[in-house]
């Protein structure tokens, strides 16, 4: 990977003490697909939104988030509102309540068109319909009038995504965006995504719990949990060779495509509390593999491969429990 | 739309002949006005053709049919007491109670919208909490003991202001300041709520993720959504133009619309408290016409809605 787009280091966010995210380093490179995976909660949201500065002023921040070299982590809003839509986008997982009520669709698209690229008047209105044709809304020209309420929610969200790309930017982080819709619009969004990723040569961070939309989609996937990064690798060796056994966990609570039907494995327990986090690695009181070295330290992740690292004492390629 | 317009209309209609056909019955079998208005002490023919002039001697039904036949052909009634029209009587009240209740309005607003969206906006902050304890304490003191404290203060102990009466500018100021001050601190409560509740919203995350100002997001995002709720408090102030001063009147002793009602009320004025009572209706009626209408202009999707019934 040549020099990234976005390196975070070591970021750590706390709300009220408890910790939500406890160290996380990930790159980004330029144009790449990222998937990032875990059950909610474990901070796959929070990572963006704290290296956005959208988290609520009581938030703890720790570490540092480089877009291109540039610490943004804490900047000042006015160098945030300059990144914010313009480098990096974010679009969110429920695209009904995420845009505005009151304004019409056409006007939520043009304010971006206006701060981004100083387009007003008439030529913000043709290329907000350019837009809206470009992420595949019917009859464009007369949507951009529509208010949200007037929208399904797979349509509202082709609005999101084109409000994004109102900004041209470098980085597009989709916070579950399909997680509201049905199977079919989901399908059609990641298509959509995976399309724009590749016609407009932008990054794309997509956020989900679903290990299966993030294989389709990304070419790359990291999987958290309880605040750190457990596994990154490339999508296929992952499915093929995941060597933490929380990845191992999730590939076994996933249907196969192919080959006998098997019953479908659950991880034991639950998520650790933020407050409550045990000793050592989070993972090890639900995991069928851990031994008593596991409470003493935290594992460090460890390259297993080109690409490919795990951060568990016992990580070692391994298959999916039959 | 008109179908919209209609049944609102519908519906103010019937609120208005409610309270008018209540007001009615409850000052008809609370008490005597021939009695009342002729003395104990006055003999019993007296009271007798008091009544019969009055019709008071008709059973209540015709009495009601009557008044109601009148009040369509726009007749209202003659004060028991002096024998002028009752609406005469009660629209030379009207502009004294203006005079207080538009000035506090005036205030409620500058005052109360301003200060709930800085209390929102710094949530949990030294000025958040200094707003609330100052709404709370706003508008938990009932007027009437508001309004003694002010005289205490401003009128006894400092002697800047008169403590009552109608003769200047000056007499003006305690009552105004009376009213606005606990309508402002309700307002400021509201506000602070409809905003906190539409800055937790998900399109006000979106709007910073877009790069928009925080500025332009209050401006441009949040506003317009918290107004919505607002207006319905607005649009029962606007209503209380009228009536809202019945208590502040009697404490400083304003010769307006409240003051009226109060004393026609004591006395079994019966034309003069339901000529109030119409009026009082009718503003109220009409101001939450208003906001209907201006929630269809603030909130698109009560606008489809409206459209679709």
């Amino acid at each position: 990977m040549g020099a990234p787009l976005v390196a975070i280091r070591g970021l750590t966010v706390a709300f009220a003490g408890a910790p939500a995210l406890r160290g996380i380093d990930l790159d980004v490179a330029p144009g790449e697909s990222l998937g990032l995976v875990g059950e909610s909660g474990c901070g796959k949201s929070v990572t963006w939104l704290a290296a956005l500065g959208l988290l609520p002023g009581q938030a703890m921040l720790g570490g540092s988030v480089r877009l291109e070299g540039q610490d943004i982590l804490g900047a000042p809003p006015a160098t945030l509102e300059k990144i914010r839509g313009r480098r990096i986008a974010m679009i969110f997982q429920d695209p009904a309540s995420s845009l505005n009520p009151v304004h019409r669709i056409g006007a939520q698209i043009m304010e971006g068109l206006a701060l981004h690229q100083g387009l007003r008047g008439t030529a913000a209105r043709a290329e907000a319909k350019r837009l809206l044709d470009q992420v595949g809304i019917p009859d464009a020209a007369r949507r951009l009038d529509a208010y949200p309420h007037e929208l399904s929610g797979g349509q509202n969200q082709r609005v999101m995504i084109a409000m994004a790309l109102a900004g041209r930017p470098e980085l597009l982080v989709a916070d579950e965006p399909t997680t509201a819709l049905d199977v079919t619009i989901q399908a059609q969004i990641l298509e959509l995504l995976g399309r724009l990723r590749r016609e407009i040569g932008m990054a794309l961070v997509l956020i989900s719990h679903d290990l299966g939309v993030v294989a389709e989609t990304c070419a790359r996937v990291a999987v958290m949990y309880a605040g750190r990064i457990v596994e990154t690798a490339a999508t296929e060796r992952l499915f093929a060779a995941p060597s933490h056994p929380y990845t191992q966990g999730l590939l076994g609570a996933l249907p196969p495509f192919e080959g006998e039907r098997r019953p479908l494995l659950a991880i034991p327990g639950a998520v650790p509390e933020p407050w409550a986090m045990p000793q050592g690695c989070a993972f090890a009181p639900r995991c069928a593999q851990a031994g008593p070295d596991c409470g003493a330290t935290t594992p460090a992740p460890v390259p297993l491969a080109e690409g490919h690292s795990a951060a568990c004492l016992r990580a070692a390629p391994a298959m999916v429990p039959a | 739309m008109l179908r919209f317009l209609a049944t609102r209309l519908l519906r103010a209609a019937v609120t208005v002949v409610l309270v008018v056909t209540f007001a009615f019955v409850v000052l008809r079998l609370s008490g005597d006005p021939a009695q009342i208005i002729m003395g104990a002490d006055a003999p019993p023919e007296a009271v007798e053709a008091f009544r019969r002039a009055w019709g008071l001697d008709d059973p209540i039904w015709m009495q009601y049919l009557r008044y109601f036949g009148a009040i369509i052909g726009g007749d209202l009634g003659r004060s028991m007491r002096d024998g002028r029209d009752a609406i005469a009587l009660v629209a030379e009240r009207i502009p004294a109670t203006l005079a207080l209740t538009i000035p506090a309005l005036l205030i409620k607003l500058c005052i109360g919208i301003p200060a709930g969206i800085t209390a929102a906006l710094h949530r949990n902050s030294p000025i958040d909490r200094a707003v609330m304890v100052l709404a709370v304490a706003g508008f938990t003191v009932p007027s009437f003991v508001l309004g003694l404290l002010l005289v205490l203060v401003f009128a006894v102990q400092l002697g800047w202001l008169p403590s009552g009466g109608q003769e200047s500018w000056r007499h003006a100021v305690l009552p105004i300041l009376t009213l606005g001050i606990g309508g402002a601190a309700v307002l400021a409560r509201f506000t602070r709520s409809a905003m906190l509740e539409v800055l937790g919203q998900p399109y006000i995350r979106t709007a910073s993720a877009k790069g928009v100002p925080w500025r332009a997001v209050v401006w441009g995002h949040a506003l317009p959504n918290a107004a919505i709720p607002t207006v319905t408090i607005i649009g029962f102030m606007v209503g209380s133009l009228i009536a809202g001063a019945v208590v502040v009147e009697s404490v400083f002793s304003w010769p307006g619309v409240g003051r009226l009602l109060v004393v026609a009320v004591a006395n079994r004025d019966l034309a003069v408290v339901q000529c109030v009572l119409l009026l009082v209706a009718g503003t109220m009626v009409t101001a939450n016409l208003v906001v209907d209408l201006l929630y269809g202009a603030l909130d698109p999707r009560l606008r489809s809605q409206a459209r679709g019934a």
